[in-house]
């Protein structure tokens, strides 16, 4: 096992345990108590595997429920439309809070955040296992509710629904979940802005950070400034409902609608929590298979800071039609706009990289690709909703729906090429190119075939939320239902690819796909300080010190990256 | 700098032959240096996230308060500012014992540090118990949040005098200039007719400079609105909302108000209450580590080459005692 850049003599020190992260210590315990950010990045991404799947159960539950269209006149329906308000809330909790929020930055960031930068951790491990832990419990707690008065609010929690005398007790779990959720994803954000700040090698510049980085500091920032605002948002929520402050119930005098931009203050920045992650590693991976310098560097590293940025000033526009007066409405929807900007100057620095580039059509570049299209609709049917006239028609129909499924769901196709694109870095082993490959055809079929429907028969006034519905709809809603089954059965080959690579997968090589930034400088999978020898910084989109190795399968430096000692 | 970082990275490693050059220096830093300003950022970014969760509570105050001053001009005249001040002279001192103990740290002078972080330990103990008489007569009063907010009268006209008492000079200037000082200036529970006199007279008195009409107008008969000289189809119904609708006339602080011409008075209970129970729960997590810091000190952890986290909790305690710098005018004083 020697390393890359010195095959001749083991290039590391005598002081370095160069076991790999996996190997350096076995049982749970050690796994439970660990610091290492690998570990707790590993464990981060099984904990948010399992509960997609359970949100994912609970999308296939309401997709069913869908396929009739006059349930409440059905004489035993199998899912009555009490159950069916809790799944969708349920399906919206889990994926927005438990899933897509920690998923790119908690399980993949942690794991190679500190390595990008050829640091041994991250700036506080011990923190680093609080926020799982509080992740673990706040999921809980959600989980929990089920139990004790589930949910059936939305994912919203608009008040007065949530806090009125007969709304559901598990609300306070829920919220109370959210909350320590709400804080585990402060503590990675403090987490990662402290590393990028402190445990940069020296040498390595701003400019000289992969631009995943840059994205995941533009969302630390985001985690910083907004969800202490939904902290405390979550509880006068809380008091709200067991000690009837009245803050936004106007029985006392309070105002519901005060609670509609306290979680928008928090929650539109929040979708760029959850997309600006994605974006990142589309930088990474759109480079490395394009095997091209990344188009528009600086671009790209500010419209992600812009973003995150311009985020702040937009909440307005998930409540055109609360009764905010006109002049706050126009001004919402002009600023509205201005976020579209940065987001498609992304998309443009994408396209020109790829332009001419020679790409490689495997797995994550596939999620990529996927990515473009996918964001691309999402994107711009934002800017439909972000339209004051437009809007009033479609405010609360499918047609948000579909938005928000094209925009969120693009984070999860990047997700699933992350996932693919480090997978050998993380194990140590290469998945079926193959498998992927079909799992990722059948997942974008699936997902154009649930949600394109989605904005037809929103545009024609279907509302969202709701249990029975006009016939006019059904063939929308069946051809919606049938999409996602399509899309269950690509994550099942997804997972069957992924698992049986665990075991069966040919032995990963230090650099599989010909990436410069420093994590795939060090072993696959890295030892437990990461690397054997001190990391130089390089311009990580710069390909030309490599070349392809058939012997390994993988490609080598021309120019040893680490230093020995 | 880049030498001495490759050199300690070296022999810093994990299970070393050589160890670590400070038992305090933890295995993926490079220097100590490093390892503080790590732990002063995060400290920094942590403080700022928890300005943050006040914000929300501080921008539900401002909204309420420009729409509904009279809510809190009349719940401030509940509260007692003496106690008020007291409590913020002892967090303010003990922010100073603070900031002294952080000095005799850094100058290894652990007898100074020892007693620094008692005195201010015993400064939020002071705060706390000082508080809880505050909760306990509010109480006393049926002085709760929202939907338990739930005065007796006899208790309102007690603190009413009392109130008479602290602010006698004030509260006749205040009568001389409304004119309103025979209508409602004694504080006992009036019939609802003659509660009302009182709303439209003193409103009556003030509307010359008001461009809006004052809420506590929209449950008048339009016979009556006339009599007063408004457009009847001026005065909005409804004025609770925050939204724009129509806010009542905004006192001074020095205006005199009873419970029977401000209502949802409970709404300043509650945001009080939410504000200062927060920000008691924080003086407790400052207290609890002020008495870990205080074991560490005994225990002989800190000198000056090693004194990070005394810095760090001391800065936890200046915000804790900033924001009751704020609080204390907000809800006190204006
Ligand atoms: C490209 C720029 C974008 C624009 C202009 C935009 C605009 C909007 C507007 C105006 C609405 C409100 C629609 C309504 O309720 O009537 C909306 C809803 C929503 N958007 Fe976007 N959006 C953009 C990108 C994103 C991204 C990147 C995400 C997430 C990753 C996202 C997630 C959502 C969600 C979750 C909702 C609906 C929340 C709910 O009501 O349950 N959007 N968007
Ligand atoms: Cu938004």
């Amino acid at each position: 096992m020697s390393t890359l850049n010195a095959p001749a003599a083991p290039a590391y020190a005598t002081a370095v345990d160069t076991r790999n992260y996996l190997k350096a210590s076995y049982g749970p315990v050690s796994w439970l108590l660990t610091l290492d950010h690998k570990r707790i990045g590993v464990m981060y991404l099984v904990g948010i595997s399992v509960m997609f799947l359970l949100g994912g159960i609970f999308a296939l539950l309401v997709r069913t429920t869908l396929l009739f269209a006059n349930n409440a006149e059905a004489v035993d329906p199998l899912i009555t439309a009490e159950l069916y308000n809790r799944f969708f809330t349920l399906h919206g909790a889990i994926m927005v809070f438990i899933v897509i929020i920690p998923g790119i930055p908690a399980a993949l960031g942690n794991f190679v955040l500190p390595i990008m930068l050829g640091a041994k951790d991250v700036a506080f491990p011990r923190v680093n296992l609080l926020s799982f832990y509080m992740w673990m419990l706040g999921t809980a707690l959600a989980l929990a509710s089920l139990f004790f008065g589930a949910v059936d609010t939305g994912w919203t929690f608009y008040t007065p629904y949530s806090t009125s005398e007969n709304s559901p007790s598990g609300m306070i779990l829920v919220v109370t979940g959210a909350f320590i959720l709400g804080f585990s994803s402060v503590f990675t954000g403090l987490n990662f802005i402290v590393t990028i700040h402190q445990l940069r090698r020296p040498g390595q510049t701003w400019f000289r950070l992969p631009l995943f980085l840059w994205a995941i500091y533009s969302t630390a920032v985001i985690q910083i400034l907004a969800t202490p605002v939904l902290g405390i948002t979550l509880l006068l929520l809380i008091v709200e409902k067991t000690m009837k402050m009245g803050f936004f119930n106007p029985a006392y005098g309070g105002d519901p609608v005060l609670f509609q931009h306290f979680f928008w203050f928090y929650s539109h920045p929040a979708v760029y929590i959850m997309i600006l992650p994605a974006m990142g590693v589309m930088s990474e991976i759109i480079s490395v298979f394009s095997r091209k310098h990344i188009f528009g560097y600086r671009f790209i590293a500010w419209s992600s800071v812009a973003i995150a940025l311009f985020g702040f000033i937009v909440w307005g526009h998930h409540m055109f039609t609360s009764g905010q007066s006109a002049l706050m409405n126009t001004i919402f929807s002009a600023l509205t706009f201005s976020v579209a900007v940065p987001s498609a100057i992304k998309v443009f620095n994408w396209l020109a990289t790829m332009y001419k580039g020679s790409i490689a059509l495997q797995t994550p570049m596939l999620y990529a690709l996927w990515f473009i299209w996918i964001f691309g609709i999402g994107g711009l049917t934002g800017l439909f909703l972000g339209t004051l006239a437009t809007d009033i028609h479609l405010h609360d129909t499918y047609f948000v729906v579909a938005h928000f499924h094209y925009v969120m769901a693009g984070t999860i196709f990047v997700l699933f090429g992350a996932i693919h694109y480090w997978w050998p870095k993380m194990f140590g082993r290469m998945y079926d190119e193959r498998q992927g490959a079909i799992a990722s055809i059948l997942l974008f079929i699936g997902f154009n075939l649930t949600f394109l429907p989605q904005f037809v028969m929103g545009s024609q006034g279907m509302p969202r939320r709701y249990y029975s519905y006009d016939e006019v709809y059904q063939v929308y809603h069946v051809l919606s239902s049938v999409g996602s089954y399509v899309m269950a059965a690509g994550l099942l080959v997804m997972g069957y690819c992924l698992f049986t690579s665990l075991k069966r997968g040919a032995k990963a090589p230090d650099n599989p796909w010909g990436s410069n930034s420093l994590e795939w400088h060090t072993t696959s999978p890295p030892p437990l300080e990461n690397f054997n020898g001190t990391p130089v910084a390089d311009d990580p989109y710069d390909y030309h010190n490599l070349e392809w190795d058939p012997q390994i399968q993988g490609f080598r430096s021309k120019k040893p990256m680490v230093t020995s000692g | 700098m880049a030498d001495a970082v490759q050199t300690s990275g070296a022999s810093a490693g994990h299970e070393g032959p050589h160890g670590h050059h400070d038992p305090n220096l933890a295995h993926h830093f490079d220097t100590m240096e490093q390892q503080f300003e790590c732990g002063k950022l995060g400290m920094w970014l942590f403080l700022a996230t928890e300005v943050l969760l006040f914000g929300g509570l501080f921008c539900w105050y401002a909204i309420w308060r420009s729409n509904h001053p009279e809510v809190f001009v009349y719940g401030a005249q509940k509260l007692d500012w003496k106690l008020g001040g007291i409590n913020t002279i002892v967090l303010l001192v003990s922010s100073f014992t603070m900031a002294w103990a952080v000095g005799c740290a850094q100058r290894g002078n652990r007898q100074g540090l020892l007693l620094g972080l008692g005195i201010t330990f015993l400064g939020g103990i002071g705060f706390m118990g000082i508080k809880s008489v505050e909760y306990t007569e509010k109480f006393s009063h049926g002085y709760y949040w929202g939907g338990s907010y739930n005065p007796t009268h006899h208790e309102e006209g007690h603190a009413a005098d009392h109130a008479d008492g602290e602010h006698a000079e004030t509260a006749d200037a205040a009568h001389a200039e409304a004119g309103a000082a025979d209508s409602h200036g004694d504080g006992h529970a009036a019939d609802s007719a003659h509660g009302e006199e009182s709303v439209a007279d003193s409103a009556g008195e003030l509307a010359p400079q008001e461009v809006r009409p004052p809420a506590a107008l929209a449950g008048l008969s339009a016979e009556r609105l006339t009599e007063l000289g408004y457009e009847p189809s001026k005065v909005l119904l409804a004025a609770e909302a925050p939204g724009g609708l129509a806010a009542s006339a905004p006192p001074t602080s020095e205006t005199k108000l009873s419970a029977e011409e401000v209502r949802n008075v409970h709404l300043f209970f509650s945001i009080y209450f939410c504000m200062t129970g927060l920000h008691g729960i924080h003086v407790l997590i400052g207290m609890a580590v002020i008495g870990w810091l205080f074991v560490r000190a005994l225990r002989g952890d800190f000198g000056p080459g090693y004194f990070e986290p005394v810095d760090l909790g001391g800065l936890y305690w200046h915000l804790v005692d900033l924001i009751w710098i704020y609080l204390f005018p907000l809800f006190y004083l204006i």
